[in-house]
């Protein structure tokens, strides 16, 4: 990754405001609490683009709990709710 | 000379815009059906390549990889494997890419070229990402993938041309290439590897522009705003239900007309007597119950088509998710319920956005108890009847009252519902994350609705041919047989089997404060709703029917007490009569089992919702 990503605190993707931008570092699934099992939600992230290295950006939150998020995920937008966010770790 | 029919499968991610492909593909010259045993559509078309081959191809459900996640997710996968029970191995896989999207279809790709197909890699939408600037080289990404790249254009005219040509040189060469499968499902690790092999492939072979789609960006603003947003939400609902029930209404009176008319027809032109009535009353008015909402089948598909089209069903779901997830409904049940206030039919079948099996199946159990329209006319009767037209509070009028309580009743009952499937029902199941690409807005495109909504409305008259059809003539005949004796003063169904039932009914809907006229017009009632007013109608010896509401009320004032009212009120709520809906209910969920607990679970909800109104009603005094 880059040196100013590195320099920034990592975080899960989970807990990122609207207008966050960072770089994925890794995938974290037993941190998420998803009633998806590791295995098939790590792949599931990653089948929809969400792998280490790639720029992700917080476009928009719902309106309840400010969730789900809508992320940019290089140049495409996904939404995901916040628990399964919580694998991605960021920064 | 006859060349065998040449096997092609469509496979792509969602929004790749594979449909559009299919669509322009193939035409109209489309055959809609479900894969056997499973609730998945199963989509087929034809079409002449330019050297005169005969080509089939099939639209597969999309996908991001072939592990099979979702039942439509194993048909893609089987499909291509040659495993899919009962189909042919496809002879050519086209890939579908939207070109200004390539990251998870190349990946996709890669995944799909250890199956050993013969494949086709097809940049779709290429107009929309030369116009963003974004640059492929095809050839280049044709020599790292090893699999022929062509460009195409679905929404215009010959956009399909170099996909043809491309197929004719291909299957010139079919039986020629060795075809080994050593596909398996992908570890993790394999699964990251081929994504970061996709993403060096697409930096080799794509340049990507500096800017991205501004228009996009732009509404999503305001529509995905959580605020504005569900305004918007809230005014394209409006837009959908003024246009379901006003803009239909002059249509389905004229449908309405239209049957009478045939209907007068058929009673002036032939002698009174069995035919007579099975034509009239069996077959026209029948069919004709159901075909009246072609109209609004059409316009609610025509709405979710559009939406669906532009890119705004997916923000729906985004908007909606956490607000009925409270329920344990998903986000994308949404738009299937909302249109099941017209009628469940529809509303059942627009489950088929929701690619979750069990979260599809809740949305399609609950479905009925939404209000649909055929329940107004039972509803207006009674209310008119025997509720008062005054004030309530001053300024709330108390029939307006009631009839929204009763469109609440059914909502707040169908949320509870759908908790307690949750919870009891489906308690090992884990609720589908909500996962969902927003795609970027696009134009719709009027022939790729045109056709979809054609295709719908085929569906929808096909069906009420066959099953409709029978049932209906089953309750003519229940309602007719045997007839009266010769000099007899009572109406005809007094005599039949519809009353004989009714009446061995009469002791176990008297609890509930119904008579065995009411248990009589149930019967009737069954072929759709609103027929259950005819039918009191005919119990009641009241000429008129359907145009003689009016009148039947009157009756209906002084032959039933208040509690009895409420209680019929209380009934239809939760009513399961209404055969069209259990026959697609037995349709989309590919099961008799699911058709039977729906009836079941609405027969028990109605009859203890009438059992506690009445009895309450009764000690209050009403009785």
């Amino acid at each position: 990754m880059t040196d100013t990503n590195e320099t920034r605190p990592q975080m899960p993707l989970g807990l990122a405001q609207r207008g966050y931008s960072g770089v994925i570092q890794h995938l974290s699934a037993k941190d998420a609490g998803s009633a998806l099992s590791d295995i098939e939600l790590e792949s599931r992230l990653i089948e929809l683009g969400f792998v280490e290295g790639a720029r992700v950006e917080v476009l928009h939150e719902g309106l309840v709990g400010r969730d789900p998020i809508a992320v940019r995920v290089d140049n495409i937008t996904i939404a995901v709710r916040r628990r399964e966010a919580m694998a991605i770790i960021v920064a | 000379m006859e060349t065998p029919l040449l096997h092609l499968a469509l496979v792509g991610t969602p929004n790749s815009g594979k449909t559009s492909l299919f669509n322009a593909l193939t035409g109209s010259r489309q055959k809609v059906a479900n894969y056997p045993g499973v609730t998945v559509e199963r989509k087929e078309g034809f079409f002449v390549t330019p050297l005169g081959r005969q080509v089939s191809v099939v639209d597969l459900p999309g996908t991001y990889s072939l592990r099979g996640r979702s039942p439509d997710e194993e048909i893609t996968r089987d499909f291509v494997l040659g495993k899919a029970s009962g189909e042919t191995v496809p002879d050519l896989v086209l890939c579908v890419a939207d070109s200004t999207n390539l990251r998870l279809t190349i990946r996709l790709l890669l995944e799909l070229k250890r199956t050993g197909r013969p494949m086709v890699l097809v940049l779709n939408m290429f107009d929309i990402a030369s116009r963003r600037g974004i640059n492929v080289d095809a050839e280049r990404l044709a020599k790292e993938l090893g699999v022929p790249v062509v460009t195409s254009i679905a929404v215009r005219k010959g956009g399909t041309a170099d996909l043809l040509t491309l197929t004719d040189e291909i299957s010139a060469r079919l039986a020629a290439e060795p075809q080994e499968n050593s596909w398996r499902a992908l570890s993790v690790a394999e699964l990251r590897a081929t994504q970061r092999e996709a993403d060096r492939i697409i930096a080799d072979c794509v340049s990507l522009p500096s800017r991205p789609d501004t228009w996009t960006a732009r509404i999503d603003a305001v529509v995905l705003h959580p605020v504005a947003g569900l305004l918007v939400l809230a005014l394209i609902l409006f837009v959908m239900f003024q246009a379901v029930f006003a803009w239909a209404q002059p249509l389905m009176q004229l449908l309405n007309s239209g049957f009478d008319a045939l209907g007068e027809f058929v009673h002036a032109s032939l002698p009174a007597g069995l035919l007579q009535s099975f034509l009239q009353n069996g077959v026209i008015s029948g069919v004709g119950s159901v075909i009246v909402f072609l109209p609004q089948i059409i316009i609610i598909f025509l709405f979710i088509l559009l939406l669906e089209d532009f890119g705004y069903m997916a923000r729906a779901a985004f908007l909606m998710d956490r607000i009925m997830g409270g329920a344990g409904l998903h986000g994308r049940a949404f738009i299937p319920l909302l249109s099941s206030f017209a009628c469940a039919i529809p509303g059942i079948m627009a489950t088929r956005v929701i690619d979750n099996k069990r979260d599809r199946l809740t949305t399609i159990l609950i479905a009925p108890l939404m209000t649909c329209s055929a329940r107004i006319p039972v509803y207006t009767l009674i209310i008119s009847a025997f509720i008062p037209a005054r004030d309530v509070w001053g300024f709330i009028n108390l029939q307006g009252l009631v009839m929204f309580g009763l469109y609440a009743a059914g909502i707040i009952s169908a949320l509870l519902v759908s908790f307690l499937i949750k919870f009891f029902m489906l308690r090992d199941y884990a609720p589908a994350p909500f996962m969902l690409e927003l795609p970027d807005y696009k134009m719709p495109r009027p022939k790729s609705i045109a056709i979809g909504v054609y295709t719908r409305a085929k569906m929808f008259l096909h069906r009420a041919g066959t099953t409709i059809f029978s049932m209906m003539v089953l309750i003519w005949f229940l309602a007719s047989f045997p007839q009266p004796p010769l000099g007899a003063t009572e109406p005809a169904i007094d005599f039949s089997l519809a009353a004989i039932i009714g009446k061995a009914l009469a002791p176990l809907l008297s609890p509930v404060g119904f008579n065995w006229q009411i248990a009589v017009a149930l019967i009737p009632g069954m072929a759709a709703r609103e027929v259950a007013v005819a039918a009191l109608g005919t119990v009641y010896a009241i000429e008129g029917g359907k145009e003689a509401a009016e009148q039947i009320g009157q009756v209906l004032a002084t032959k039933w007490s208040l509690a009895t009212a409420l209680s019929m009120l209380a009934w239809y709520i939760f009513a399961p009569q209404c055969a069209s809906t259990l026959a697609v209910i037995r349709r989309e969920t590919g099961s008799w089992t699911w058709m039977a607990v729906t009836f079941s679970y609405m027969l028990v909800l109605a009859y203890a919702a009438s059992l506690v109104t009445y009895n309450v009603a009764v000690a209050l005094g009403a009785g």
